[in-house]
């Protein structure tokens, strides 16, 4: 058991694309699996990150607790990867930046259409929303990135699989896709 | 007696008046570019087909081809240059590919892939830039435009309308329409013109014909931009 990878994962501002896309390796997860380990993901429910190999990032930075999320990764993880457009670009979250804050709360909570009870969402349970969503690597330094939206899941199999080998990873022209 | 040039070690022809690029590209020889077309006069602002030659710096797309150059392509400090000048074109503008009409058959995103270019690098400048739909047949996204001046080009050489400019500079830059209203719909552009149809990205695209050809399946999901640069462009030459 102990001579496995601890993989950790986690979706910040993104929409659990790129997990779906994880699960598309289909029966490789098996294969997989003989050499990594979940520490913190959705797959596992453990709530916070303890010492990793490899931790893959999905999504952008839109609010103050994917900040603590993401750092918290940076800070266990020997190698951290921006999984997918959103944690590479901010993807499509990050088109709300050229629109003021206050002006998306009004339209979501406020003015939008079939709104009741109209009210801006203010539990202090709730993280706070930053001004912009910011792609991960203007907060923490990443050592990889794998483009697309998502990933397919041969992305991550050549990533994962050179990764266990102790190989470099790198993409084929083929696996290289923005969209 | 014929002259010649030598690119990556490799001698190749060239006649009197013709730069480096169009020597490389009558030889067969792709160097990357994005605001040059062989069509329209060259204009040298993206940098993209910076060359070594004789040790300096040059664009390929504006330097004259002269007997005897040694001129580097493909090193590893110009692919270097060339992918750190890509990503600064990407965070210059907004470049969201998956929500881009133009995705798979943007010269932009050919020339990321052709670099192997996985991040963009830089801090986005998330610049705040407008979109035009006014016009029936033809949007532009300044979102997405990356100042080629290629559709200014088209527009005066090809069209005789001139309808586009680049203005101001910086940050500040942007395309302009020539009309009274400023917007394209009041401007003399048509949907035959080829400025409608020249843009490298997807900040003019002709409405309605976006997902023709579903994604997966477009020119740069099946080929690399050199294939492609150099089968239209050397055919061009003949």
């Amino acid at each position: 058991m102990t001579d496995k990878l601890k993989v950790a994962t986690t979706s910040l501002a993104g929409c659990f694309g790129c997990h779906m896309s994880l699960l598309d390796i289909d029966e490789r997860m098996l294969e997989l699996a003989q050499h990594i380990e979940f520490d913190r993901s959705p797959i596992t429910d453990i709530e916070h990150c303890g010492p990793c190999d490899i931790g893959l990032i999905e999504g952008g930075v839109c609010n103050s607790e994917n900040v603590h999320v993401l750092r918290e990764f940076r800070k266990n993880c020997k190698v951290l990867v921006a999984v997918g457009a959103c944690a590479i670009n901010g993807g499509l979250p990050a088109m709300r930046n050229h629109i003021p804050l206050e002006d998306c709360l009004n339209e979501a909570y406020i003015d939008g259409l079939g709104v009741e009870n109209a009210q801006i969402p203010s539990d202090p349970e709730l993280p706070l929303l930053l001004d912009n969503v910011h792609p991960i690597h203007e907060i923490v330094k990443v050592d990889y990135y794998m483009p697309g939206c998502p990933p397919s899941g041969d992305v991550f199999w050549s990533f994962l699989t050179a990764i266990i080998a102790g190989q470099e990873p790198s993409l084929p022209y083929e696996l290289v896709h923005f969209d | 007696m014929s002259q010649t040039i030598t690119i990556d070690g490799q001698e190749i022809p060239y006649e009197e008046g013709q730069t480096i690029m169009d020597a490389a590209i009558a030889a067969n020889i792709y160097i990357p570019h994005l605001c040059h077309n062989p069509e329209y006069e060259p204009h040298g602002s993206c940098k993209l087909c910076t060359v070594k030659v004789n040790g300096r710096n040059c664009s390929a797309c504006t330097f004259p081809a002269m007997q005897g150059q040694d001129i580097i392509n493909h090193s590893d400090d110009l692919e270097h240059d060339r992918k750190r000048i890509t990503q600064m074109l990407f965070v210059e503008g907004n470049h969201f590919c998956p929500a881009c009409e133009k995705t798979g058959n943007c010269q932009l995103q050919g020339i990321a892939y052709y670099l192997d270019m996985h991040d963009n690098h830089f801090p986005h400048f998330f610049a705040n830039r407008e979109m035009d739909a006014s016009h029936p047949d033809i949007l532009i996204d300044h979102n997405r435009c990356i100042f080629c001046n290629l559709c200014v080009r088209a527009s005066q050489e090809k069209d005789h309308k001139n309808v586009f400019a680049i203005s101001g500079r910086g940050i500040n830059k942007c395309l302009i329409i020539n009309s009274k209203s400023g917007k394209l719909k009041d401007s003399e552009l048509d949907i035959n013109d080829c400025a409608a149809h020249i843009c490298p990205t997807g900040a003019i695209l002709i409405k309605r014909t976006g997902y023709q050809v579903p994604i997966g399946q477009r020119t740069y999901d099946q080929h690399k931009i050199d294939e492609i640069s150099l089968a239209k462009e050397h055919k061009h030459h003949d």
